[in-house]
């Protein structure tokens, strides 16, 4: 049964390489088919979630005994976020059945599409470090191709940009396989753990490579200083592309990676704690300060994306349980709702053909699904109470003053108001303006576009009033495996 | 020592032309030399004084090999270089056809 | 653009079947030899190339045919997943399902990675090829109208 766990990497790479036959021989059933891929791969995570199986398990690739070959990990936190990746893929798939008939050629893009999904899911279960590398490098260059889909003016700039800054990341991430590889001999996350040498005297190779990672998955992720190319990126690529893009890709590619390097490998040491929150709070700041003058919607909510990303950074490398489970609390609620709100930009763009606030208004009437499901999504994020976004900048700003980091706690609060004025914004610019017939009657969007964000809506309030049994069962247990630190990997080795 | 070091300056110059070039294809170029770097760093940091190639031929017990893992590494790091490149040519004649220049100043619709 | 000079053609004619085979040559014995798909694939790929620059790009389309370029490249990540799908038989993922051990300088053993490397050289061959091909398509004029045909 165990076995099923490659199919979370085999299925997507599969139906990448089918699409291409099929594309010469059919016309159409490509939507089917991706569905099908999709709903099977969330199944499937779903019940490794629910119902986990002896956890930690430690697949080993073609039958070799652990130290060498290629090993895979699935444990709580991994299994964690395999669910988050099918879930925002499924939703972004289904979404694309109606939004993507705007463009030619259908299978090109979910063949791009299934690339970026089985990188994904070989990011979240590889034990590997150059495993990892490779099914980033995978990511990397599916989501490039993705943001450049339109071939148009603005693409063609901004997946240049990204590319660009993509691949220098990749060059330092590369850079420090190799040092760690120079110094341990090994390229297994659990071998590694036991041979990174300890003690006062290593601290400045720790610290050098941490560096190295921190530049590179700091580039991926979009901290701020690196954040240049996402403002960019995400708002040129079509709407369930960006959605994936600032729902799970800076995500897994970037967060998922260096907490696994830093918690699992390094066991988190104070500087490098004291450095991530830094990078945290500035990108916390910043990206929000930004996004106030914007008034380009995605462009708007690429900026909270990069403030967003800062919470999520904040919260885990407090290294304190209570911070690691909000932040990854906040990880998956902020896949959900800023999937949604960039979805909606998508529907707004596609029945009004632009996204600048300023020429739109009064959709309220027009588009009642997509008015209600943004002000979920709207309200969430900004962290209105009885809704998901609360309860994990909730638990942040605790843990946060717990651990008497009264700074970054009050900068929290601070971010969390000027984001839902920013939002206030957007909904009255958007929904609830009454503006003197400038804009034409327009439709509301398809069915499948309208299914999609419904769902992601009615997700974000039932993990708001959920939110104490997925703390306890599927969080807690997730923030174990990093507060196991470098111990936790060390005891794997064995079985 | 000094090995590295060269190589970490070799990575530096990749970096400034990616950096401080106007022209996109410059930074293209940039870009494949940060990538040389990095596969040379790979292949030293498996490098020993003195050893053969890793290739068994002779049946002579003893025999020192270099480390064969990075070299199979360096390869697929190669292999995704190479893809990269391609697909960096090929977003630079799009530009090229939109803008009509490969000057980054020049390029600007966006302000990022 | 009708090619080369004639001495470049008569060359290539003599050439381009030497290099295909040193190509094959490398994928077969990839398992027992430095090399292995990607090398080998990679020679294939440039003798084709080899042969469009000698002869033109109308001269090569006829010889070889753009659906040969994008079938082989799917089918060549097929095969390579589908091989270490039926290793699932023998319980794992990759599992070497047909000899436990390799012999050295015996070119029917090492079990799947002979099989291996030829999927991955009929993957490199077409996706290095199709690059080529792909990127010669483009013409730098630098005015709308072809770019909007091409879309």
């Amino acid at each position: 049964m165990m076995n099923a766990i490659i199919l979370f990497v085999a299925l997507p790479l599969f139906a990448a390489f089918l699409l291409p036959i099929m594309g010469k021989f059919f016309k159409r059933g490509f939507d089917t088919f991706i569905f099908l891929v999709v709903l099977f791969l969330i199944f499937l995570s779903l019940y490794m979630l629910i119902k986990p199986p002896a956890m930690p398990y430690v697949y080993k690739m073609g039958g070799w005994p652990l130290p060498f070959g290629i090993t895979w990990l699935l444990d709580s936190l991994s299994v964690f976020m395999l669910f988050v990746v099918n879930l925002i893929t499924f939703f972004a798939a289904v979404y694309s059945i109606d939004y993507m008939k705007q463009y030619t050629c259908k299978w090109k893009y979910y063949c791009l599409l299934m690339l970026l999904l089985a990188g994904l899911n070989g990011v979240a279960l590889s034990a590997d470090l150059f495993n990892v590398f490779i099914f980033l490098e995978i990511t990397s260059i599916a989501s490039y191709a993705l943001v450049a889909y339109g071939t148009g003016r603005e693409e063609t700039e901004a997946s240049f940009k990204y590319m660009v800054l993509g691949s220098v990341a990749s060059a330092f991430i590369l850079l420090g396989i190799a040092v760690i590889y120079a110094k341990t001999s090994t390229l297994n996350m659990f071998d590694m753990a036991r041979a990174m040498p300890q003690g006062a005297d290593s601290l400045k190779l720790k610290l050098f490579i941490a560096t190295l990672f921190i530049t590179g998955f700091g580039l991926k992720a979009a901290l701020v200083p690196f954040h240049s190319w996402l403002p960019d990126a995400h708002p040129s690529a079509p709407a369930p592309i960006s959605a994936m893009l600032s729902g799970v890709v800076i995500k897994v590619i970037g967060v998922y990676a260096l907490i696994r390097i830093m918690f699992n490998i390094f066991s988190l040491n104070p500087v490098i704690s004291e450095l991530l929150l830094a990078l945290g709070g500035l990108s916390m700041f910043v990206g929000v300060v930004l996004a106030i003058g914007q008034w380009d919607f995605k462009r708007l909510l690429a900026y909270h994306s990069i403030s967003q990303i800062g919470y999520v950074v904040c919260g885990i490398a407090l290294g304190t349980p209570l911070g690691i489970a909000g932040g990854l609390f906040h990880l998956l609620n902020h896949s959900v709702f800023k999937s949604l709100l960039f979805l909606n930009a998508g529907s707004v763009e596609y029945a009004c053909g632009t996204r600048e606030l300023k020429k739109l208004g009064n959709l309220k009437e027009d588009m009642p699904h997509t008015s209600w499901t943004s002000m979920v999504a709207s309200l969430s994020i900004a962290g209105v109470p009885p809704l998901c976004g609360f309860w994990s900048k909730f638990i942040i700003i605790v843990a946060l003053f717990q651990a008497n980091r009264f700074f970054y706690g009050s900068l929290a609060i601070l971010v969390g108001l000027i984001t839902l004025g920013s939002f206030l914004k957007v909904q009255r610019y958007i929904f609830y303006r009454k503006l003197s017939g400038s804009l034409l009657k327009v439709k509301e969007a398809p069915v499948f576009m309208c299914l999609s964000m419904a769902g992601l809506a009615i997700l974000c309030v039932l993990i708001g009033i959920f939110f104490k049994p997925i703390l306890d069962n599927v969080l807690i247990p997730a923030s174990q495996s990093l507060l196991g630190g470098r111990e936790y990997f060390i005891t794997l080795l064995g079985i | 020592m000094i090995l590295f070091l060269m190589d970490i300056v070799l990575f530096l110059i990749g970096l400034y032309a990616v950096v401080a070039h106007r022209n996109l294809i410059k930074k293209v170029i940039g870009f494949g030399i940060i990538e040389y770097a990095v596969n040379l760093f790979f292949v030293l940091a498996g490098y020993k004084t003195g050893a053969d190639a890793p290739i068994f031929e002779k049946n002579i017990p003893g025999m020192i090999f270099v480390d064969p893992l990075p070299q199979a590494l360096v390869l697929t790091s190669i292999v995704i270089g190479l893809g990269v490149t391609a697909l960096m040519v090929a977003l630079c004649i799009r530009i090229y056809q939109h803008y009509g220049t490969f000057d980054v100043n020049r390029i600007k619709d966006l302000k990022g | 653009m009708k090619g080369m000079s004639l001495i470049v053609k008569r060359i290539t004619r003599y050439t381009v079947g030497l290099i295909l085979l040193f190509g094959i040559y490398i994928v077969l014995h990839g398992h027992i030899t430095p090399g292995g798909g990607f090398a080998g694939g990679v020679i294939i790929a440039l003798s084709f190339i080899h042969l469009m620059l000698a002869f033109g790009r109308e001269e090569a389309d006829k010889s070889i045919k753009e659906n040969i370029i994008s079938f082989g490249e799917p089918v060549g990540g097929l095969m390579f997943l589908s091989i270490a799908l039926i290793g699932l038989a023998g319980g794992v993922f990759f599992f070497n399902f047909f000899a436990s051990k390799g012999e050295p300088f015996s070119i029917l053993s090492a079990g799947i990675i002979p099989l291996c490397n030829i999927a991955i050289a009929l993957k490199v061959a077409s996706g290095l090829f199709g690059v080529f091909v792909v990127l010669s398509l483009f013409r730098l004029s630098g005015d709308k109208k072809t770019d909007e045909i091409k879309k």
